[in-house]
């Protein structure tokens, strides 16, 4: 039943001429970025005022795909790069996708700090616990035991609980879904959209070339498959005590969804203060005068 | 008198009418859409694609719905459903 004169409703959303991407084949990407797309439309968002940034990696190819404004930044200063888009022009809604290690690794200061500031943009970070593109190097998500390039006897570094770190560093929302969770993973990213403050979402995704081949988790179908098993949806559990390993339950869900005073508006409240300070200056000045 | 069913049997369901495309040579053989069907629509198909993949094809038109949750985990938007309702 092909029909070739029919289009793709994603059609309009993407860069058909760079297609076909170079994500491997059951990689979890390309869901990621078909929700994505579908979460801004359901938001209402007009498209011209949506902006994409992207650092390094398999995931940082996201921003070439995507037909709306974006940028490919240099290797983790993806967020710093967002920071001033939004600060410049803040009718913008930005959004950061990118890896673990692009965001996690080299520029997981960046990261911090942008959520300590609480800067209105929302973090998408795609966690397959490796460095997909290099050839599988040891990131700082690998659990411990898993076998990597770099980890031939397995790894014996504790891994980052990426949403424990974004939570205490201040986060204003923070979620975790896996690639399986579509659905869900639209309605987070339409929430995300509406909502100001610094929000971050963690998404678990195959990697089905590099990860599954040195633990022998078979293919990207397969994985899902165990996705499938050990997610459980927990909205209340603290995001310090989920951290993920090779096995175990992978607990999804919004954790924390409160509203924080952004920097813009902190910046704002500063000038006012300053404002009337230099007012008040001005009249204490004259009375001295008078007196 | 209220029935809560009508006593010769309940109102036929509705159904579901749409057409599902598939752009063969876009397909990377993933199986996702085929794994994650509900009712089993879709299966590898014996032929092979441009890249040297395995499309899936319609096996049973009749069972589908028209849910489009293959078109949601489609990685390389290969799948498509139009809905139609019947009223």
């Amino acid at each position: 039943m092909q029909n070739n004169a029919a289009h793709h409703p994603m059609e309009k959303y993407l860069r058909m001429d760079r297609m076909p991407h170079i994500w491997c084949s059951s990689c979890g990407l390309g869901t990621i970025v078909n929700s994505f797309m579908k979460g801004i439309k359901n938001a209402g968002i007009d498209t011209n005022k949506v902006a994409v940034v992207s650092g390094i990696g398999c995931t940082g190819r996201v921003a070439g795909y995507i037909k709306l404004d974006s940028y490919h930044t240099t290797h983790g200063r993806a967020i710093p790069f967002a920071s001033g888009l939004k600060l410049a022009n803040r009718d913008l809604t930005v959004a950061v996708i990118s890896g673990d290690g692009d965001l996690f690794a080299i520029g997981g200061n960046h990261l911090i700090h942008a959520a300590r500031r609480n800067v209105d943009m929302n973090v998408i970070c795609v966690n397959n616990f490796i460095y997909g593109m290099t050839g599988g190097q040891n990131a700082p998500t690998t659990p411990l035991g898993a076998y990597s390039s770099t980890a031939p006897y397995g790894n014996y570094e504790q891994p980052f609980n990426l949403v424990g770190v974004a939570a205490a560093a201040g986060a204003s929302y923070v979620a975790r879904w896996t690639a399986l969770h579509f659905h869900r993973l639209t309605d987070t990213i339409k929430e995300m959209a509406k909502k100001k403050g610094f929000c971050f979402l963690e998404v678990v995704s195959p990697c089905s070339t590099v990860f599954a081949r040195k633990n022998k988790g078979g293919t990207g179908l397969d994985i899902l498959r165990e996705y499938k098993d050990r997610s459980i949806i927990d909205h209340e559990a603290d995001p310090q005590k989920i951290p993920l390993g090779m096995n175990g339950e992978i607990i999804c869900g919004v954790f924390i969804n409160e509203d924080r005073p952004t920097f813009w508006e902190n910046v704002q409240k500063g000038i006012e203060k300053r404002v009337v300070k230099t007012k008040n200056y001005k009249v204490i000045k004259n009375r001295e005068s008078v007196v | 008198m209220k029935y809560w069913e009508k006593p010769f049997g309940r109102e036929k369901p509705q159904v579901f009418q749409g057409s599902i495309n598939i752009f063969k040579d876009r397909c990377k053989g993933c199986g996702f859409c085929i794994e994650f069907c509900p009712n089993n629509v879709l299966d590898f198909s014996n032929e092979f694609n441009k890249k040297g993949y395995h499309p899936p094809e319609i096996i049973f038109t009749k069972k589908c719905t028209y849910c489009g949750l293959c078109e949601s985990i489609c990685p390389d938007s290969a799948i498509f459903v139009i809905r139609e309702e019947v009223k």
